[in-house]
């Protein structure tokens, strides 16, 4: 069935989940501490696992044949139209807990209200999705709350982690022309009216971990329509190189 | 500044209807740590229903040294088996 | 102690507990092998790991990192298997760090193409599994344990490697090229990974009577040979090994003399990877600690407070 405006909506979705799942692959043998290092991959493996779906739907709702790694290693920079949040390069532990604590929260109430899409094949996914978004959430919220109120050290680090990726929030709360058609079409979830969850989440967590709410006038945005930032380019560099190297071959 | 992290018993419910049964042991600062290292480390593959953790240091064990006076007294007690009595062919049900 | 008693109870097959009484050797070596067990489990992430972010598909991303999570988690159940003996985990990190333990001298080959994950998940986890199955039947209740678990999740690890190979093996001219290429490179590494021939192998008698080892590690190559060549022959591919032939008499396969000094070298310090992985693991260490050190603060803050409350 084909739909571009739904194929459009599922790339987004999938291209969240596909770029936050590669910087958390970075972590694997790098983390703090080997439980972590368990941890870590099953967030990225449930994310590779949401953007497979996503990606999967998006190819056959766009009806050019285009399969999963046709979506994830052959389109360019421009073409991906994940929010730029989930592309920031992680930096330490507690700007990566961060960046995780933001996103989580914005998908688990996304996902919630996905799994009543009219689109039966989406909700399908949110159903399966909103149980990890949840524990991701939970995961986030138990790293946050612990560096924030653990040492001097970890407060400042957690701090400063969360201050940097904070600005790049707002982009996951952005309307346009095609989220209004589906929402609409009760395809797609209103993204102004995540944010109340949003908001209350993020700051009850912050308020528990001792940290502030950071306040920011800069709201960098654009990853919705194919514009990012730098280090980005790299991170496809290395995600797509050797799959373009052989084309047209399986794996 | 020490970081050293308590050890952690974890026992896993394997399905419904069976008991709590040892996992394995593993690191975590605190309860809540705990449960969820556990949830990453011993149910990747849907091994687990419900987990329990136990600080290591909170068990207590039976001593190797008191093994004959613990386990052997019951040894010689097999009319505690159905197997001890005997049961005339006919009669079933028993 | 009563060492009557313990060589009767593994005589008899039967298992060892940490609370038993056992020699002090005993308990050494296994603490030992274990740690050197668990740290070749937590090293051997990263080879593999190189990879992780230029998997070429999905599907095969998804199962790499399922693969590399598992040897972080068999590295724990390890290292957990090592602490009920009486060790405790950060001492055996401080003496893989330092250097004081070794981890299997595999690990210290690079893997330069997308063929050399393949390679390992064929050849070195099927040596390993050849290893390892023996061990879930050994003298050690808490090692046994650990290994009935880590065989039983690694059991997809051999098969993915096998998999991804045939592939590349059935593949293009140049897939093709980089699966041989990749099978030159590790084959001796991996027919190495079982250890100096028992002539050699000063330890070998002792952990065969205290049932920690139960095949020698001649034995075991063999057995390994025996498996992958016809694994091999299926692919289409050639085992870099110009005196290879099947003894017809046998039914076992001849190999080419085994090159040790390299082995050795490795096992110094001088492989291709040895400083490299080494530091890679201590850089993670070191730069998680403050992380570590958080979370130990914030449990005590919190059991405090629960005091308080």
């Amino acid at each position: 069935m084909v739909d571009p405006d739904v194929s459009q909506y599922c790339l987004r979705l999938g291209d969240d989940a596909l770029v936050l799942a590669q910087r958390l692959c970075e972590w694997a043998a790098r983390s703090p501490q080997l439980e972590e290092d368990v941890a870590l991959m099953n967030l990225a493996l449930d994310l590779l696992g949401q953007s497979r779906s996503l990606l999967t739907l998006a190819g056959a709702r766009e009806g050019a044949g285009r399969d999963e790694d046709d979506l994830a290693f052959l389109r360019d920079e421009p073409d991906f139209v994940n929010a730029q949040l989930v592309e920031l390069e992680n930096g330490d532990f507690g700007r990566t807990m961060a960046k995780q604590l933001l996103v989580s929260a914005y998908a688990l109430p996304l996902w919630q209200a996905l799994c009543g899409s009219t689109d039966a094949d989406l909700a399908a996914i949110a159903g399966k999705a909103v149980k990890e978004v949840a524990y991701h959430l939970d995961h986030a919220r138990s790293w946050v709350v612990r560096l924030g109120d653990g040492t001097e050290e970890s407060h400042l680090r957690m701090q400063k982690g969360l201050d940097e990726v904070w600005p790049y929030a707002f982009e996951l709360f952005e309307s346009d022309p095609l989220l209004d058609r589906l929402v609409a079409r009760g395809v797609a979830a209103d993204p102004a009216a995540l944010q109340p969850f949003w908001r209350s989440c993020v700051e009850e967590v912050l308020a528990e971990a001792t940290l502030s709410v950071p306040s920011t006038d800069w709201r960098p945005s654009g990853g919705r329509r194919g514009t990012h930032t730098e280090s980005f380019g790299y991170l496809l560099a290395e995600m797509q190189h050797l799959h373009r190297s052989h084309p047209g071959v399986s794996w | 500044m020490s970081s050293a992290q308590p050890l952690w018993e974890v026992f896993v419910r394997s399905k419904r209807g069976l008991s709590h049964t040892h996992a394995g042991s593993l690191h975590a600062p605190d309860a809540h740590m705990a449960l969820r290292n556990a949830r990453d480390l011993f149910t990747r593959r849907q091994e687990g229903v419900s987990i329990w953790v136990v600080r290591a240091t909170d068990v207590v064990a039976s001593s190797p040294d008191e093994k004959d006076a613990f386990f052997d007294p019951s040894g010689d007690k097999p009319y505690r088996h159905p197997t001890f009595y005997d049961v005339p062919d006919s009669v079933t049900h028993l | 102690m009563d060492e009557r008693r313990f060589q009767q109870i593994v005589d008899g097959d039967g298992r060892i507990e940490p609370r038993d009484e056992m020699p002090d050797g005993y308990r050494k070596t296994l603490i030992r092998q274990i740690a050197q067990h668990a740290h070749s489990e937590i090293i051997g992430m990263q080879p593999e790991g190189n990879w992780i972010t230029r998997a070429p598909s999905l599907r095969r991303k998804a199962i790499l990192v399922a693969k590399v999570q598992d040897e972080a988690g068999h590295g724990l159940y390890l290292y957990g298997a090592a602490e009920t003996l009486g060790a405790d985990r950060d001492e055996l990190l401080d003496m893989l760090h330092s250097g004081r333990q070794k981890y299997s001298t595999i690990f210290n080959y690079p893997t330069v193409s997308w063929a050399d994950v393949a390679a390992i998940g064929w050849l070195v986890d099927g040596a390993a599994i050849m290893n390892q199955v023996p061990l879930t039947r050994c003298s050690s209740g808490p090692y046994a344990r650990a290994m009935i678990r880590v065989c039983k999740e690694e059991s997809f690890h051999q098969r993915q490697g096998f998999e991804a190979m045939t592939v590349l093996a059935n593949g293009s001219p140049a897939q093709r090229r980089m699966a041989q290429d990749a099978l030159d490179r590790w084959w001796w590494p991996s027919l190495r990974m079982f250890g100096p021939s028992d002539d050699n192998s000063p330890n070998s008698a002792q952990s065969m009577a205290w049932g920690i080892k139960r095949f020698s590690n001649d034995e075991l190559r063999q057995r390994f040979v025996d498996a992958t060549v016809p694994q091999a022959e299926h692919l289409g591919l050639t085992v870099p090994d110009p005196d290879l032939r099947l003894d017809a008499a046998t039914g076992h396969h001849v190999f080419g003399e085994i090159d040790w000094t390299e082995f050795f070298e490795v096992m110094k310090g001088n492989g291709p990877c040895n400083r490299q992985r080494l530091e890679r693991r201590v850089t993670a260490h070191e730069e998680g600690a403050w992380v570590r050190e958080a979370a130990a603060a914030y449990a005590s803050k919190q059991a405090a407070r629960e005091v308080a409350a």
